[in-house]
């Protein structure tokens, strides 16, 4: 349906009495409403998609920000596929996505479902879940710094559990330091997956599970068969927003450990910042941002197809 | 009583209370080495219980850190960002919503799509054109680009809303002869109250919380908001974890209170958001 039989369909109802008048009323769309929409389209599309466009056309130059950028076609990105930084930067990537969306599903379904029905102390503990959530990432690095450090808290638990031998410099040993960064993200990501997921059991029909109950289905059944099935709309957003918000991070890397040690925590959105920013070789760092962009788009996608659905039925 | 309203078992709390304390201790370790004094981290490390108190993490946070500036830039940064985007996306949502302007689904779509992007693909051209028009290293430049950035998700959330409006108020301040500016001020905005109310609250943890916007277009260290300052304050005191804590407590307490204040309003704008 296209947004004229919308509006059509609303103003004329069959047993309207002056349709047209009322059609007229609302089709005719003043100068100032123009302006209204005019302004922050321009604002937009000068701050969002120009730059965008830019850094797709910086990508096939070598520039160092000084002079001219030398057009060198696609040898921004035959270095990358050569690049064992950018290799590694991927992989973490996926490990990210895995690890940071995994964990925070399961911990926020599971928040939810605990917390879903009212009852004493349960507003407390819902409101010490999300607040982690309005901690800034990089306040949450610095939180965590705290945490790994040696002989800090970690490590002083582990010692008090008698597992003083597993106690590490976490964050500084490549085996463990983008784990170490991950469970720092999860922390602060499990009270939105939460709100989510609330929300989602709230929208579900309870004679459902009543009617599952009277037929003899037990909590876990319940759960999988007849309440699953229903949050299937939230799961979309979640992955989408979730994998989005994984080619994002950056703030809590950057604040925990800027990529180190020898680069295996780096993420593509630092290894970007850091060709970027750091080494100022804008034309690659332009050609990372390039594949960021087009590894986020199908969920972009998927994201904004959701939404324009919502769209239909409101 | 129904099977799965059952009333829960005091194992619930047993589960719950330790867990929560553990979630939160980040936040009260941190609380704790703020309040010790450096001698007594450095003696007996920092897991410690605290037998000392001490201000001096924070004296010297505000003090040499110059956390209360970086304080005062993210305040202007945030009030400034949060009017201007919320303002602008409620007249582009009042055209969208309520007029037929062609391709108007299309044009929509398209403004969130620009706040979907990944940050990184703006950034290095953002940086450039911020030094073009001589605005690079300003908070104006801090706000312009977040505002820009942040206008697409706005605009849809509120738009959503208005559609929601029943049509006869618009109808009606329209046969009063209310042009769109007056319908706008004095019938849409009133009635946006609850939406609005929810993406301020949003937004402004959001914008007090970014890091990457200030790393990109700010240079100069006393332009910082706090979150880049306290990432300084970390190179600068790397050892003095008392001072770092207190600087992170002090720079999580703003949004804390806006989330205390506005819990409500704040859950269901992240809601709004996601759409359900």
């Amino acid at each position: 349906m296209t947004a004229g039989t919308v509006a059509r369909a609303r103003t004329t109802p069959p047993d309207d009495p002056a349709p047209e008048r009322r059609r007229g009323v609302l089709a005719r769309v003043p100068v100032l409403v123009w302006v209204f929409l005019a302004v922050p389209l321009a604002v937009e599309l000068f701050w969002v998609f120009w730059p965008a466009f830019n850094s797709f056309s910086l990508s096939f130059t070598s520039w160092k920000g000084v002079g001219a950028a030398q057009p060198v076609g696609l040898a921004n990105y035959e270095r990358l596929v050569a690049d064992p930084v950018f290799h590694t930067a991927l992989v973490n990537n996926v490990i990210w996505v895995v690890g940071f969306g995994g964990l925070s599903v399961i911990g926020g379904l599971g928040l939810a479902v605990a917390l879903n029905r009212p009852g004493r102390a349960v507003g407390f503990y819902r409101s010490a879940i999300y607040l982690p959530m309005v901690v800034s990432l990089a306040v949450t690095g610095l939180f965590w710094r705290v945490m790994y450090q040696p002989d800090g808290p970690i490590d002083a638990g582990l010692h008090g559990l008698g597992l003083g031998e597993w106690s590490r410099q976490w964050l500084a040993d490549p085996d463990t330091a983008l784990y170490a960064v991950l469970i720092a993200a999860v922390w602060r990501q499990v009270g939105y997956i939460m709100v989510l997921y609330l929300a989602g059991l709230k929208g579900c029909d309870p004679t459902l599970e009543e009617a599952a109950a009277v037929d003899g289905a037990n909590a876990w059944q319940r759960f999988w068969r007849v309440v699953m099935p229903q949050l299937r709309g939230v799961n979309t957003v979640i992955f989408a927003v979730t994998v989005i918000d994984s080619l994002r991070t950056f703030d809590i890397v950057w604040a925990m450990t800027r990529g180190g040690p020898y680069n295996t925590t780096q993420l593509l959105s630092t290894y970007m910042f850091q060709q970027g920013f750091t080494l100022v070789n804008l034309g690659y760092g332009s050609a990372i941002a390039v594949v960021i962009f087009l590894l986020a788009i199908a969920f972009i996608i998927t994201y904004l197809v959701r939404q324009s659905r919502s769209e239909d039925v409101s | 009583m129904s099977v799965i309203n059952r009333p829960r078992s005091g194992w619930f709390h047993v589960i719950m209370v330790p867990f929560t304390l553990l979630w939160l201790a980040p936040i009260l370790f941190a609380a704790m080495i703020a309040v010790r004094s450096f001698d007594d981290i450095a003696a007996r490390g920092l897991g410690a219980l605290p037998t000392s108190f001490s201000l001096e993490g924070f004296a010297t946070a505000f003090g040499g850190g110059r956390v209360a500036a970086a304080l005062v830039n993210s305040a202007v940064v945030t009030v400034a960002t949060v009017v201007v985007t919320l303002a602008l996306a409620a007249v582009a949502a009042f055209a969208l919503a309520r007029f037929r302007i062609p391709f108007r689904r299309t044009i929509l779509l398209f403004m969130l799509a620009g706040n979907l992007l990944p940050p990184q693909i703006l950034l290095i051209p953002v940086s450039r054109i911020t030094q073009a028009l001589g605005i690079y290293d300003t908070l104006l430049a801090l706000v312009v680009v977040q505002v820009g950035f942040g206008l697409g998700f706005y605009t849809f959330v509120l738009h959503g809303f208005m559609r929601s409006l029943p049509t006869e108020v618009f109808e009606a301040a329209v046969l009063d002869g209310a042009g769109p500016a007056r319908t706008f001020w004095s019938v849409v905005l009133p009635l946006c109250r609850p939406a609005l109310a929810a993406l301020a609250a949003l937004a402004t943890t959001w914008i007090f919380n970014d890091l990457i916007w200030a790393m990109t277009v700010l240079r100069t260290e006393s332009k910082f908001p706090i979150t880049a300052a306290l990432l300084n304050l970390q190179g600068g005191f790397s050892s003095s974890w008392n001072v770092i804590a207190a600087g992170s407590l002090v720079a999580a307490v703003p949004t804390a209170i806006v989330f205390f204040l506005f819990q409500k309003q704040f859950v269901s704008g992240l809601l709004v958001g996601s759409n359900k």
